[in-house]
């Protein structure tokens, strides 16, 4: 709309016709308080607090309802508003126990703030205050009714942002009182949205309240570690004897690519990290089979011992190496290079959730600037999901759709076997077979015969096929051929932007950092490794190694001497049975004793992502900071073990890591002091007014070299800024030699398992949080004793809400 | 959402809250008309009408009960066959509602809120009904009876109690 320009105390101010004039003074720099209003959601005008004075207008006006027009005036600080927002604190204060001191939100309770600038603390009210005890309504919401000011946000949250309306008010005027669905508990995706919107004390969080003070925590920004879309999520510290415990996880200043979102995972499900049973001793196994804990001097001489020993016996072909989708680019950039260059092999390999080499193939260069950023979910006019069910497997994802639904007014198409929570959004539905996902897209392309077509199929077509812009998520659904039919299709209309879901939250970093057999990092296959080979200063194995199953069936058959396993638990998710790996030297870093770690002759106690820093990459390509939070004394870094057992295998450090300075770069000169090869990494440094990295443990040198190298990761125009100001940057594929398909060929095995994770998984990791695990068990329990359904709402493949809507 | 296979409701109307959602831009819409036609046929909305009427307009249980507790003439427990809504609001109360209210209690011999044993009569003490030109007033089930005296109250409600209701038109 047209700006318009008015007044506010004194000041002339710009914004477009009809913008809330709170939202307008909070762009200039106006702050005006508020209880009810909340930036998203729809107004309520229900806490008076807001109130402001428009010239020639009899009453004080709120400003969260007030649109801005040409020529208006307006003051926001006078005593007049000062008393009036006086009256409206006392009256809030009413009901509200004066508590502060031992209130589980005291130090950041916006009513406190009130109270302090505005001053009600005495009050003329006599009436005896309404109590009530509190209420435990989930695993990890409990409700204080006195303390709650009624502002309604948790309520608006709960049904406008999350579609789940487990929270109500109920009765009316001074016996209001927010209510659970479930009459004293909830049913509910515990997302915990209405606990980090609630501006008092009333809802308090079931793993954070009463435990210590905000003021007592440091609070660092970082990325989730569960699901694949990459929140930021700040933990709040404390110090520990034994480094640094993780209290809370909230996005404490709303910023970063999940605004104001987070799910049970982001929130929660950071407890295994204090969990009493982690690892923190290497453990090395005995002559009586026994494991028995060790030094981590020990523990890394008989890993790189018996590595070298088995290379140089056996070759590197028979090493095999399994990585991680939980740990950072950084780290699984050098496990790569050290299994290539090291170990010699390309027998390297991870659980793969989504086929991110064909999608990288078939985007190729006509796709090239066609990947979307997982912001586009917020903002793009029309959304095609193909497969998937973003609700359970990608909740930022499915907060941002429905946003953009309900703020932008977005179309939403839905393509899927069964039932999802997100076609209430949606505007249309096509309901496939099961296996119908390939005949899907050639419905769509125009191929009437793919699917049995009715009227409303045709409807759904053609209403998508008339949409100007397109962003187009698939699912795990698929894969390889199916990949390039999708993005083919997506190409053929006027304007489609794509993104692949896969799991876990680096799931599309493991991928673009090459822990593949036939790909290196930046999808260039092992046949062509081009420059790389100079760049790693060797020669690198040119055949594509063995896959993760190939890897298991060569152990079966004895082939296999070793197995080095950073941060995954193979033996457990492809059910690999334990006799299988007996004549296997098998070296675990893992944060547990799992299925895997159990057969190993090594285990080396791991940090997780929460514990190390570097950077990680969303299944939407976007590439986030990841800042060490927690710490627990005893475990160390993947990053910093890979590259001790390469030190001590021999490797040259220098070589794996670039640190420090090196050689001298000649500039074109081939005589005198300056002469000598190239340090191409020192120049590329210079040119980018980057400093060389002084330990060869620090995981950003790896990052310059990935910056540096790898396809796709190229830095940009204040990329290393806005990465370590907490910031998203959003990396295109590369269209480089990968997407010639002759080198990866059409026999490529895509070897995805979707990890089928819901909101309350999460994998091996899923298992050892309480957290999660508490939520589980509360609803199987429910279940059991009123009789309902007898499925949790994940065993159901739905959320509570929906189930809560149908019963 | 078509319309219900099962219901609690009669047939007649059961095809009346088929249409009713129809008529609006939004089946919620429906909502508070349906509750009130839904209390008169079952004498209260328990949980079985609530989920009903849920699934009918397309909200949650949760957002029904939240407008059931708001309106007070909506009920979930049942209530006497008579219900006995006696207005104190200023007119009423100039014109001695609260002497009328107080008679009520005693000789019903329950106080606000509550049903005779019997499950006759049930008492409510209510904010004005509108009848301020023939104040004081009192409303029993849907009629109206004005004008009333603690004697000519008595009357009444004896008259209820032995006749076991006057022209009843129906309702609770």
């Amino acid at each position: 709309m047209a700006d318009v320009t008015f007044t506010v105390d004194g000041k002339k101010l710009t914004a477009p016709a009809g913008t809330l004039l709170i939202e307008a003074c909070r762009a200039a720099g106006i702050a005006i308080p508020q209880f009810c209003y909340y930036p998203g959601l729809a107004l309520q005008a229900a806490c008076r607090m807001c109130l402001v004075r428009q010239e020639k207008v009899g009453k004080l006006q709120t400003a969260c309802t007030t649109q801005v027009a040409e020529g208006q005036v307006f003051t926001t600080e006078s005593p007049e508003i000062a008393q009036a927002r006086k009256a409206t604190v006392e009256l809030v204060l009413g009901n509200h126990p004066l508590d502060c001191p031992v209130c589980d939100a005291g130090g950041e309770c916006e009513l406190q703030d009130m109270t302090f600038k505005y001053g009600a603390g005495v009050s003329l009210y006599t009436e005896a205050k309404q109590h009530r005890e509190e209420q435990q309504w989930s695993p990890v919401v409990f409700f204080d009714r006195p303390r709650c000011i009624l502002c309604y946000r948790c309520v608006r949250v709960c049904n406008e942002g999350m579609d789940v309306a487990a929270l109500g008010v109920q009765s009316r005027g001074v016996t209001s009182v927010i209510a659970p669905n479930m009459g004293d508990h909830l049913e509910c995706e515990e997302c915990g949205n209405c606990i980090d919107i609630c501006p008092v004390g009333a809802l308090t969080s079931g793993t954070y309240r009463y435990k210590t003070r905000p003021w007592e925590m440091n609070h660092v920004s970082t990325i989730c570690t569960h699901c694949a879309d990459g929140c930021k999520t700040t933990l709040g510290v404390r110090s520990a004897n034994y480094g640094a415990e993780i209290i809370r996880g909230d996005n404490r200043d709303r910023s970063g690519i999940n605004g104001d979102f987070l799910c049970i995972k982001g929130r929660y499900a950071f407890d295994f990290a204090n969990r009493p049973d982690r690892l923190t001793k290497p453990l090395l196994r005995d002559k009586d089979g026994q494991l028995k804990e060790a030094t981590w001097e020990q523990a890394l001489d008989r890993t790189a011992g018996r590595l070298r020993e088995l290379r140089e016996s056996r070759g590197g072909g028979a090493i095999g190496v399994i990585g991680s989708n939980r740990t950072t680019n950084e780290e699984n950039y050098l496990l790569q290079k050290f299994a290539r260059t090291v170990l010699g092999t390309n027998n390297i390999d991870h659980h793969r959730t989504a086929d991110y080499a064909a999608f990288v193939r078939a985007l190729g260069e006509r796709g090239r600037g066609r990947s979307a950023s997982l912001r586009e979910t917020a903002s793009a006019p029309a959304v095609l999901l193909l497969g998937n069910d973003p609700t359970q497997e990608h909740p930022l994802a499915a907060w941002n759709l429905r946003t953009d639904v309900r703020l932008n007014q977005a179309r939403l198409y839905v393509v899927n076997h069964t039932p999802i929570k997100l076609e209430r959004q949606a505007t249309a539905t096509l309901r496939i077979p099961q296996d119908g996902y390939g005949n899907a897209i050639r419905f769509l392309a125009g191929d009437d015969t793919a699917l049995p077509a009715d009227d409303a199929g045709r409807g759904f077509r053609d209403a998508l096929r008339a949409e100007p812009s397109l962003l187009i998520l698939f699912g795990s659904e698929y894969r390889g051929a199916g990949v390039a039919r999708v993005i083919e299709f997506g190409l053929g209309l006027a304007d489609a932007r794509f993104a692949c879901l896969g799991d876990y939250v680096n799931s599309r970093g493991a991928a673009d950092m090459g822990l593949l057999p036939d790909l290196l990092p930046g999808y260039l296959p092992v046949s062509k490794p081009g420059g790389l080979v100079e760049e790693y200063g060797g020669a690198l194995p040119q055949t594509p190694g063995m896959d993760l199953i190939q890897i298991f069936d060569a152990a079966a058959r004895g082939d296999l001497a070793a197995l080095y396993v950073v941060g995954s638990n193979p033996v457990l998710r492809y059910g690999i049975a334990p006799e299988t790996l007996k004549n296997t030297f098998i070296v675990v870093q893992e944060m547990f004793l799992t299925e895997t770690a159990q057969l190993a002759d090594v285990v080396l106690p791991a940090a997780n992502l929460y514990e190390k820093s570097g950077t990680v990459t969303n299944t939407f390509g976007d590439q986030q900071l990841v800042n060490k939070a927690g710490d627990l004394a005893g475990t160390r870094s993947d990053f910093e073990m890979i590259v001790r057992i390469a030190t001590k295998m021999g490797a040259d450090a220098k070589k794996l890591v670039p640190y420090g300075r090196g050689v001298r770069a000649d500039m074109g000169q081939s005589r005198g002091a300056q002469s000598g090869e190239a340090d191409r990494h020192a120049v590329w440094l210079a040119a980018n007014n980057l400093e060389p990295k002084l330990s060869p443990l620090d995981p950003f040198a790896v990052l310059d070299e990935i910056e540096r190298l790898v396809p796709g990761y190229e830095p940009q125009a204040g990329g290393r800024a806005e990465l370590m100001a907490g910031n998203d940057i959003h990396l295109e594929p590369p269209s480089a030699p990968a997407a010639s398909s002759a080198d990866a060929g059409p026999a490529r095995r895509d070897l995805v398992l979707p990890a089928a994770d819901t909101l309350f998984t999460s994998g091996t990791l899923g298992r050892y949080s309480e957290k999660l695990n508490s939520v589980l068990e509360a609803y199987t329990t429910a279940a059991r004793t009123t009789g309902r359904d007898g499925l949790s709402p994940v065993a159901a493949g739905e959320s509570a809400g929906e189930r809560d809507r149908r019963a | 959402m078509s319309a219900e296979t099962q219901t609690l409701f009669s047939p007649g109307l059961a095809a009346r809250f088929d249409r009713m959602v129809t008529l609006y831009p939004q089946r919620r819409s429906a909502l508070v008309p349906m509750l009130l036609y839904a209390q008169d046929e079952m004498g209260a909305l328990n949980d079985a009408v609530i989920a009903e009427v849920a699934s009918r307009v397309g909200i949650s249980e949760l957002e029904v009960r939240n407008v059931i507790s708001y309106y007070s003439m909506l009920h979930t427990k049942p209530r006497g066959k008579y219900h006995v809504q006696v207005c104190t609001n200023i007119s009423c109360m100039l014109r001695g509602g609260n002497e009328l209210f107080a008679r009520c209690k005693e000789k019903l011999k329950i106080e606000n809120r509550e049903t005779t044993p019997d499950g006759l009569f049930s008492l409510e003490e209510v904010e004005c009904i509108g009848a301020c030109s023939w104040a004081p007033a009192v409303q029993v089930n849907y009629d109206f009876h004005e004008n009333l005296t603690p004697e000519s109250l008595d009357a009444l409600l004896d008259q209820y109690r032995t006749q076991n209701g006057l022209a009843d038109r129906g309702g609770r």
